[in-house]
Protein backbone atom coordinates (compact mmCIF):
# COMPACT_ATOMS: atom_id res chain seq x y z
CA UNK A 1 0.00 0.00 0.00
CA UNK A 2 1.13 3.56 -0.71
CA UNK A 3 0.34 6.51 0.60
CA UNK A 4 -0.94 9.37 -1.79
CA UNK A 5 1.88 11.36 -3.23
CA UNK A 6 3.35 14.34 -0.92
CA UNK A 7 6.28 16.17 -0.69
CA UNK A 8 8.88 15.93 2.29
CA UNK A 9 10.85 17.80 4.70
CA UNK A 10 13.25 17.60 7.54
CA UNK A 11 13.54 20.98 8.99
CA UNK A 12 16.92 21.03 11.76
CA UNK A 13 15.64 23.65 13.24
CA UNK A 14 12.02 24.80 15.20
CA UNK A 15 11.90 28.15 13.29
CA UNK A 16 12.01 26.14 10.00
CA UNK A 17 9.05 23.84 11.11
CA UNK A 18 6.49 26.92 12.03
CA UNK A 19 7.72 28.43 8.76
CA UNK A 20 6.45 25.23 6.68
CA UNK A 21 3.65 25.28 8.95
CA UNK A 22 2.73 28.28 8.26
CA UNK A 23 3.32 28.46 4.60
CA UNK A 24 1.22 25.40 3.80
CA UNK A 25 -1.36 25.34 6.55
CA UNK A 26 -3.53 22.40 6.41
CA UNK A 27 -1.96 20.77 3.91
CA UNK A 28 0.75 20.01 5.92
CA UNK A 29 1.15 17.65 8.65
CA UNK A 30 4.01 16.95 11.35
CA UNK A 31 5.50 13.49 11.75
CA UNK A 32 6.83 12.70 15.00
CA UNK A 33 7.41 8.95 14.60
CA UNK A 34 5.34 8.08 11.99
CA UNK A 35 3.54 4.83 13.54
CA UNK A 36 0.13 6.46 13.32
CA UNK A 37 0.53 8.82 10.52
CA UNK A 38 2.04 6.32 7.63
CA UNK A 39 -1.00 3.70 8.48
CA UNK A 40 -3.38 5.86 7.94
CA UNK A 41 -1.75 7.66 4.80
CA UNK A 42 -1.09 3.73 3.72
CA UNK A 43 -4.88 3.40 4.24
CA UNK A 44 -5.33 6.62 2.96
CA UNK A 45 -7.45 8.05 5.88
CA UNK A 46 -5.00 11.13 5.67
CA UNK A 47 -3.54 12.60 2.43
CA UNK A 48 -1.34 15.72 3.28
CA UNK A 49 0.15 17.73 0.59
CA UNK A 50 3.18 18.09 2.33
CA UNK A 51 5.14 16.20 5.59
CA UNK A 52 7.19 17.92 8.18
CA UNK A 53 9.47 15.25 10.01
CA UNK A 54 10.81 16.55 13.16
CA UNK A 55 13.24 13.66 13.28
CA UNK A 56 16.52 16.23 12.85
CA UNK A 57 14.96 18.25 16.09
CA UNK A 58 17.45 16.54 18.35
CA UNK A 59 17.29 19.36 21.21
CA UNK A 60 13.69 17.92 21.41
CA UNK A 61 14.23 15.13 22.79
CA UNK A 62 15.56 13.50 26.23
CA UNK A 63 14.53 13.32 29.90
CA UNK A 64 15.82 15.59 32.87
CA UNK A 65 14.90 16.37 36.27
CA UNK A 66 14.10 19.94 36.42
CA UNK A 67 12.83 22.12 39.63
CA UNK A 68 10.37 18.90 40.77
CA UNK A 69 9.39 18.33 37.24
CA UNK A 70 10.39 15.44 34.88
CA UNK A 71 10.94 17.26 31.56
CA UNK A 72 10.18 14.95 28.59
CA UNK A 73 11.39 16.57 25.14
CA UNK A 74 8.32 16.20 22.52
CA UNK A 75 10.59 14.25 19.99
CA UNK A 76 11.51 10.90 22.99
CA UNK A 77 10.92 8.06 22.12
CA UNK A 78 8.55 5.51 23.81
CA UNK A 79 12.02 3.35 24.31
CA UNK A 80 13.65 5.70 25.82
CA UNK A 81 11.22 6.43 28.35
CA UNK A 82 10.63 3.04 29.38
CA UNK A 83 14.26 2.05 29.57
CA UNK A 84 14.74 5.31 31.86
CA UNK A 85 15.46 4.91 35.32
CA UNK A 86 14.40 8.05 36.07
CA UNK A 87 10.83 7.85 34.83
CA UNK A 88 10.70 4.57 36.78
CA UNK A 89 11.67 5.69 39.84
CA UNK A 90 9.94 9.14 40.00
CA UNK A 91 7.51 8.30 37.26
CA UNK A 92 5.96 4.18 37.85
CA UNK A 93 2.65 4.87 36.20
CA UNK A 94 4.40 6.48 33.02
CA UNK A 95 6.87 3.53 33.36
CA UNK A 96 4.15 1.02 33.07
CA UNK A 97 2.10 3.11 30.19
CA UNK A 98 4.93 3.49 27.82
CA UNK A 99 5.71 -0.84 28.19
CA UNK A 100 2.32 -1.30 27.21
CA UNK A 101 1.96 0.98 24.09
CA UNK A 102 2.11 -1.35 21.01
CA UNK A 103 5.05 -3.60 20.43
CA UNK A 104 8.37 -3.36 20.40
CA UNK A 105 9.08 -1.76 17.10
CA UNK A 106 6.23 0.74 17.56
CA UNK A 107 8.16 1.89 20.78
CA UNK A 108 11.30 2.12 19.19
CA UNK A 109 9.64 5.12 16.56
CA UNK A 110 6.79 6.12 18.24
CA UNK A 111 6.79 9.69 19.99
CA UNK A 112 5.41 10.51 23.47
CA UNK A 113 4.25 13.97 22.07
CA UNK A 114 3.17 12.51 18.83
CA UNK A 115 0.83 10.00 20.91
CA UNK A 116 -0.72 13.54 22.64
CA UNK A 117 -0.85 15.29 19.33
CA UNK A 118 -2.29 12.78 17.63
CA UNK A 119 -5.11 12.53 20.58
CA UNK A 120 -6.13 8.90 19.50
CA UNK A 121 -9.07 7.41 22.18
CA UNK A 122 -7.56 4.67 23.04
CA UNK A 123 -3.86 5.97 23.26
CA UNK A 124 -2.19 5.27 25.97
CA UNK A 125 0.32 8.63 27.01
CA UNK A 126 -2.90 10.28 27.45
CA UNK A 127 -4.85 9.13 30.03
CA UNK A 128 -1.35 8.20 32.06
CA UNK A 129 -0.45 12.20 31.48
CA UNK A 130 -3.42 13.47 32.35
CA UNK A 131 -3.35 11.05 35.33
CA UNK A 132 0.18 12.38 36.47
CA UNK A 133 -1.30 16.00 36.03
CA UNK A 134 1.21 16.86 33.41
CA UNK A 135 1.67 20.05 31.09
CA UNK A 136 2.08 20.83 27.75
CA UNK A 137 4.62 22.98 26.14
CA UNK A 138 4.34 24.32 22.67
CA UNK A 139 5.14 27.11 20.13
CA UNK A 140 4.07 28.58 17.20
CA UNK A 141 3.90 31.98 14.91
CA UNK A 142 2.45 33.76 17.92
CA UNK A 143 4.76 32.23 20.56
CA UNK A 144 4.79 29.82 23.48
CA UNK A 145 2.45 28.42 25.53
CA UNK A 146 1.29 25.78 28.02
CA UNK A 147 -1.73 23.71 28.43
CA UNK A 148 -3.01 20.65 30.40
CA UNK A 149 -3.61 17.65 29.21
CA UNK A 150 -7.31 17.85 29.67
CA UNK A 151 -7.04 21.37 27.58
CA UNK A 152 -5.23 19.88 25.25
CA UNK A 153 -7.21 16.98 24.03
CA UNK A 154 -10.31 18.27 22.58
CA UNK A 155 -11.99 15.25 20.92
CA UNK A 156 -11.48 11.90 19.11
CA UNK A 157 -8.11 12.72 16.65
CA UNK A 158 -8.68 16.23 17.58
CA UNK A 159 -6.27 18.19 19.67
CA UNK A 160 -6.77 21.97 20.88
CA UNK A 161 -3.00 22.41 18.58
CA UNK A 162 -3.07 25.74 15.95
CA UNK A 163 -1.97 24.71 12.33
CA UNK A 164 1.12 26.46 12.80
CA UNK A 165 1.54 24.38 16.55
CA UNK A 166 3.95 22.12 17.92
CA UNK A 167 4.68 20.57 21.18
CA UNK A 168 7.78 21.30 22.45
CA UNK A 169 7.53 19.54 25.33
CA UNK A 170 6.00 17.82 28.43
CA UNK A 171 6.21 18.80 32.12
CA UNK A 172 5.53 16.05 34.74
CA UNK A 173 5.61 17.27 38.61
CA UNK A 174 7.16 14.57 40.83
CA UNK A 175 4.80 13.23 43.12
CA UNK A 176 6.06 13.59 46.93
CA UNK A 177 7.22 11.20 49.24
CA UNK A 178 4.63 8.14 50.02
CA UNK A 179 2.91 8.20 46.17
CA UNK A 180 2.41 5.52 44.02
CA UNK A 181 1.21 4.99 40.75
CA UNK A 182 0.06 2.33 38.31
CA UNK A 183 -1.24 2.42 34.53
CA UNK A 184 -3.19 -0.93 33.96
CA UNK A 185 -4.38 -1.54 29.96
CA UNK A 186 -6.70 -4.54 28.72
CA UNK A 187 -6.18 -5.74 25.32
CA UNK A 188 -7.46 -8.66 23.68
CA UNK A 189 -4.27 -9.35 22.18
CA UNK A 190 -0.32 -8.69 22.40
CA UNK A 191 0.19 -5.16 21.25
CA UNK A 192 -3.76 -4.13 20.39
CA UNK A 193 -5.28 -0.84 21.36
CA UNK A 194 -6.97 -1.03 24.88
CA UNK A 195 -10.20 -2.60 25.42
CA UNK A 196 -10.31 -0.03 28.32
CA UNK A 197 -7.19 1.49 30.67
CA UNK A 198 -6.91 3.12 33.78
CA UNK A 199 -4.05 5.19 35.88
CA UNK A 200 -4.62 5.59 39.33
CA UNK A 201 -1.82 8.14 41.16
CA UNK A 202 -2.22 8.62 44.52
CA UNK A 203 -0.62 9.57 47.89
CA UNK A 204 -0.81 8.05 51.19
CA UNK A 205 -1.37 9.92 54.68
CA UNK A 206 0.66 9.15 57.87
CA UNK A 207 -2.27 6.22 58.92
CA UNK A 208 -2.63 4.78 55.55
CA UNK A 209 -5.69 6.82 53.98
CA UNK A 210 -5.34 8.04 50.80
CA UNK A 211 -4.33 11.60 51.09
CA UNK A 212 -4.63 12.47 47.47
CA UNK A 213 -5.91 10.76 43.87
CA UNK A 214 -5.65 11.14 40.54
CA UNK A 215 -8.03 8.17 38.39
CA UNK A 216 -7.68 8.35 34.61
CA UNK A 217 -9.34 6.16 31.87
CA UNK A 218 -8.96 5.54 28.83
CA UNK A 219 -10.34 4.02 25.51
CA UNK A 220 -13.70 4.69 27.43
CA UNK A 221 -14.63 7.96 25.49
CA UNK A 222 -13.59 10.22 22.98
CA UNK A 223 -11.03 11.47 24.62
CA UNK A 224 -8.78 10.10 27.84
CA UNK A 225 -11.57 10.93 31.09
CA UNK A 226 -10.63 12.02 34.81
CA UNK A 227 -12.85 9.84 37.11
CA UNK A 228 -13.66 13.06 38.89
CA UNK A 229 -16.55 11.40 41.04
CA UNK A 230 -14.72 8.32 42.18
CA UNK A 231 -11.68 10.30 43.16
CA UNK A 232 -13.94 12.29 45.49
CA UNK A 233 -14.95 9.22 47.10
CA UNK A 234 -11.93 8.26 47.73
CA UNK A 235 -10.01 11.57 48.43
CA UNK A 236 -9.21 11.57 52.10
CA UNK A 237 -10.47 8.52 53.26
CA UNK A 238 -9.62 5.19 54.81
CA UNK A 239 -10.92 3.46 52.09
CA UNK A 240 -12.47 -0.03 53.16
CA UNK A 241 -13.29 -2.58 50.15
CA UNK A 242 -16.90 -1.04 50.26
CA UNK A 243 -15.37 2.15 49.48
CA UNK A 244 -13.82 0.94 46.76
CA UNK A 245 -16.24 -1.08 45.12
CA UNK A 246 -18.29 2.00 45.28
CA UNK A 247 -15.81 4.10 43.75
CA UNK A 248 -15.36 1.69 40.78
CA UNK A 249 -19.17 2.03 40.06
CA UNK A 250 -18.63 5.69 40.03
CA UNK A 251 -16.03 5.55 37.79
CA UNK A 252 -17.64 3.18 35.18
CA UNK A 253 -20.83 5.22 35.40
CA UNK A 254 -18.23 8.34 34.30
CA UNK A 255 -17.48 6.74 31.25
CA UNK A 256 -19.16 6.83 27.75
CA UNK A 257 -17.58 4.19 25.60
CA UNK A 258 -19.73 2.99 22.41
CA UNK A 259 -19.71 -0.83 21.29
CA UNK A 260 -17.10 -1.76 18.60
CA UNK A 261 -15.16 -4.64 17.67
CA UNK A 262 -13.13 -4.70 21.47
CA UNK A 263 -16.11 -5.36 22.96
CA UNK A 264 -19.49 -3.55 23.91
CA UNK A 265 -20.30 -0.64 26.04
CA UNK A 266 -21.59 -2.79 29.08
CA UNK A 267 -18.43 -4.69 28.70
CA UNK A 268 -15.88 -1.65 29.00
CA UNK A 269 -18.29 0.36 31.65
CA UNK A 270 -17.50 -3.19 34.22
CA UNK A 271 -14.18 -3.31 32.87
CA UNK A 272 -12.94 -0.25 34.15
CA UNK A 273 -14.39 -0.85 37.46
CA UNK A 274 -12.56 -3.81 37.52
CA UNK A 275 -9.06 -2.03 36.09
CA UNK A 276 -9.70 0.74 39.04
CA UNK A 277 -10.04 -1.67 42.24
CA UNK A 278 -6.88 -3.60 40.69
CA UNK A 279 -4.87 -0.30 39.77
CA UNK A 280 -5.89 1.10 43.57
CA UNK A 281 -4.33 -1.88 45.10
CA UNK A 282 -1.26 -1.55 43.42
CA UNK A 283 -0.46 2.09 43.71
CA UNK A 284 -1.19 1.76 47.25
CA UNK A 285 1.24 -0.87 47.57
CA UNK A 286 3.66 1.04 45.74
CA UNK A 287 3.00 3.95 47.99
CA UNK A 288 3.79 1.82 50.78
CA UNK A 289 7.11 0.75 49.40
CA UNK A 290 6.47 -2.62 48.22
CA UNK A 291 7.74 -3.30 44.77
CA UNK A 292 4.98 -4.91 43.14
CA UNK A 293 4.85 -6.00 39.20
CA UNK A 294 2.38 -5.45 36.67
CA UNK A 295 3.56 -7.95 34.01
CA UNK A 296 0.82 -9.96 34.59
CA UNK A 297 -1.64 -8.48 35.96
CA UNK B 1 6.68 16.06 -5.22
CA UNK B 2 9.68 15.31 -6.87
CA UNK B 3 12.17 12.25 -6.31
CA UNK B 4 14.92 12.36 -3.56
CA UNK B 5 18.37 11.18 -3.55
CA UNK B 6 18.78 8.60 -0.84
CA UNK B 7 21.53 7.08 0.42
CA UNK B 8 21.00 4.59 2.58
CA UNK B 9 23.68 1.99 3.85
CA UNK B 10 22.25 -1.80 3.67
CA UNK B 11 24.78 -4.38 5.62
CA UNK B 12 27.34 -2.29 5.11
CA UNK B 13 26.71 -1.48 1.55
CA UNK B 14 25.68 2.02 0.58
CA UNK B 15 22.86 2.07 -1.75
CA UNK B 16 22.40 5.68 -4.09
CA UNK B 17 18.93 5.80 -5.04
CA UNK B 18 16.11 8.03 -6.26
CA UNK B 19 13.34 7.85 -4.22
CA UNK B 20 9.68 9.24 -4.15
CA UNK B 21 8.75 10.54 -0.67
CA UNK B 22 6.00 8.44 -0.36
CA UNK B 23 8.21 5.17 -1.04
CA UNK B 24 8.14 2.98 2.27
CA UNK B 25 11.62 1.37 3.39
CA UNK B 26 10.42 -2.06 2.71
CA UNK B 27 9.87 -1.66 -0.71
CA UNK B 28 13.12 0.36 -1.35
CA UNK B 29 14.77 -2.67 0.18
CA UNK B 30 13.13 -5.20 -2.05
CA UNK B 31 12.46 -2.94 -4.83
CA UNK B 32 15.29 -0.70 -5.13
CA UNK B 33 17.91 -2.63 -3.42
CA UNK B 34 16.76 -6.11 -4.22
CA UNK B 35 17.11 -7.50 -0.78
CA UNK B 36 13.85 -9.55 -0.64
CA UNK B 37 14.75 -11.45 2.34
CA UNK B 38 12.70 -8.83 4.14
CA UNK B 39 8.96 -9.65 3.64
CA UNK B 40 5.65 -7.83 2.90
CA UNK B 41 3.18 -9.29 5.78
CA UNK B 42 -0.12 -7.28 6.92
CA UNK B 43 1.48 -4.18 5.61
CA UNK B 44 0.03 -2.15 8.16
CA UNK B 45 2.38 -2.48 10.92
CA UNK B 46 0.33 -5.25 12.93
CA UNK B 47 2.65 -8.30 11.67
CA UNK B 48 6.36 -7.73 12.07
CA UNK B 49 7.36 -9.55 9.07
CA UNK B 50 9.24 -6.54 7.59
CA UNK B 51 11.25 -5.85 11.07
CA UNK B 52 14.53 -4.76 9.91
CA UNK B 53 17.65 -2.99 12.39
CA UNK B 54 18.05 0.98 12.49
CA UNK B 55 20.81 1.90 13.97
CA UNK B 56 20.90 -1.24 15.72
CA UNK B 57 17.25 -0.61 16.64
CA UNK B 58 14.53 -2.78 15.46
CA UNK B 59 12.02 -1.15 12.82
CA UNK B 60 8.72 -2.09 10.80
CA UNK B 61 9.99 -0.99 7.65
CA UNK B 62 6.55 -1.01 6.35
CA UNK B 63 5.77 2.01 8.78
CA UNK B 64 9.51 4.11 7.79
CA UNK B 65 9.39 6.07 4.69
CA UNK B 66 12.85 5.42 2.47
CA UNK B 67 13.03 9.20 2.09
CA UNK B 68 13.96 9.12 6.05
CA UNK B 69 16.23 6.29 6.19
CA UNK B 70 18.69 8.86 4.54
CA UNK B 71 22.25 8.49 6.03
CA UNK B 72 21.40 5.88 8.08
CA UNK B 73 22.66 2.19 8.85
CA UNK B 74 19.75 -0.38 8.70
CA UNK B 75 20.51 -4.27 9.01
CA UNK B 76 18.52 -7.07 7.07
CA UNK B 77 18.18 -10.64 7.46
CA UNK B 78 21.06 -10.44 4.40
CA UNK B 79 23.41 -8.76 6.83
CA UNK B 80 23.68 -11.94 9.62
CA UNK B 81 25.25 -15.13 7.95
CA UNK B 82 29.18 -14.71 7.25
CA UNK B 83 30.78 -16.04 4.64
CA UNK B 84 27.93 -18.60 4.04
CA UNK B 85 27.87 -19.66 8.13
CA UNK B 86 24.81 -19.10 9.53
CA UNK B 87 24.85 -16.63 12.50
CA UNK B 88 24.30 -17.99 15.53
CA UNK B 89 20.50 -17.14 15.72
CA UNK B 90 19.74 -18.63 12.20
CA UNK B 91 21.41 -21.77 13.61
CA UNK B 92 19.44 -22.09 16.30
CA UNK B 93 16.25 -21.17 14.74
CA UNK B 94 17.08 -24.09 12.70
CA UNK B 95 18.05 -26.49 15.25
CA UNK B 96 15.11 -25.50 17.76
CA UNK B 97 12.06 -25.97 14.90
CA UNK B 98 11.85 -22.37 15.16
CA UNK B 99 10.12 -22.00 11.84
CA UNK B 100 7.52 -23.86 9.87
CA UNK B 101 6.35 -22.32 6.61
CA UNK B 102 9.17 -19.71 7.00
CA UNK B 103 7.38 -16.38 6.22
CA UNK B 104 8.10 -14.68 9.64
CA UNK B 105 11.29 -16.10 9.94
CA UNK B 106 13.37 -12.98 8.73
CA UNK B 107 11.69 -10.76 11.31
CA UNK B 108 11.46 -12.97 13.98
CA UNK B 109 15.38 -13.33 13.71
CA UNK B 110 15.31 -9.54 13.49
CA UNK B 111 13.69 -8.98 16.52
CA UNK B 112 15.76 -11.26 18.35
CA UNK B 113 18.79 -9.44 17.39
CA UNK B 114 17.61 -6.61 19.00
CA UNK B 115 16.51 -8.37 22.08
CA UNK B 116 19.51 -10.19 22.52
CA UNK B 117 21.72 -7.12 21.81
CA UNK B 118 19.70 -5.29 25.03
CA UNK B 119 19.32 -8.27 27.19
CA UNK B 120 21.82 -11.81 26.71
CA UNK B 121 20.07 -13.63 29.44
CA UNK B 122 15.83 -12.78 29.04
CA UNK B 123 13.60 -15.23 30.85
CA UNK B 124 10.82 -17.01 29.00
CA UNK B 125 8.47 -13.68 29.61
CA UNK B 126 10.70 -11.06 28.56
CA UNK B 127 11.54 -13.08 25.52
CA UNK B 128 8.15 -13.78 24.85
CA UNK B 129 7.41 -9.64 25.20
CA UNK B 130 10.35 -9.06 22.93
CA UNK B 131 8.83 -10.56 19.62
CA UNK B 132 5.16 -9.49 20.70
CA UNK B 133 5.12 -7.41 17.52
CA UNK B 134 5.99 -10.60 15.44
CA UNK B 135 3.30 -12.86 14.13
CA UNK B 136 3.72 -16.23 13.03
CA UNK B 137 0.62 -18.18 11.96
CA UNK B 138 3.00 -21.94 12.21
CA UNK B 139 4.61 -22.67 14.96
CA UNK B 140 2.65 -21.45 18.12
CA UNK B 141 5.34 -19.66 19.23
CA UNK B 142 7.13 -22.42 21.41
CA UNK B 143 9.91 -23.62 19.09
CA UNK B 144 10.38 -20.31 18.40
CA UNK B 145 10.93 -19.41 22.24
CA UNK B 146 13.36 -22.70 22.64
CA UNK B 147 15.26 -21.27 19.69
CA UNK B 148 16.07 -18.01 20.77
CA UNK B 149 17.22 -19.72 24.49
CA UNK B 150 19.12 -21.24 22.64
CA UNK B 151 20.69 -18.82 20.87
CA UNK B 152 21.18 -17.27 23.97
CA UNK B 153 22.84 -19.46 25.70
CA UNK B 154 25.37 -20.08 22.39
CA UNK B 155 26.03 -16.27 22.01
Amino acid sequence: MYPEKFDYFCPDTLEGVIELLTQYGDDAKIMAGGQSLIPLMKLRLASPKYVIDLDKLQNLSGISEQGGEIVIGAMTRYVELAESELVKSKLRLLHDAVNVVADVQVRNLGTVAGSLAHADPGGDLAPALLALNAQVDSVSSSGNRTQSVSDLLVDAYLSSLKGDEVITGIRVPIPPEGSGGTYLKFERRAGDFAVASVGVQLTLDKNGGCAEIAISMGAVGVTALRAAKAEGLLRGQAVSDDLLKEAASAASAETDPFSDIRGSEEYKRHLVGVLLRRAFDIASRRAGGEEVSTAHV
Amino acid sequence: MSKREVTVTVNGKEYRREVEPRMLLVDFLRDSAGLTGTHVGCDTSNCGACTVLMEGRSIKSCTFLAVAADGRDIMTIEGLAQDGDLHPIQKAFWENHGLQCGYCTPGMILSTVYLLSKNPNPTESQIRRGIAGNVCRCTGYQGIVNSIQSAAKTK
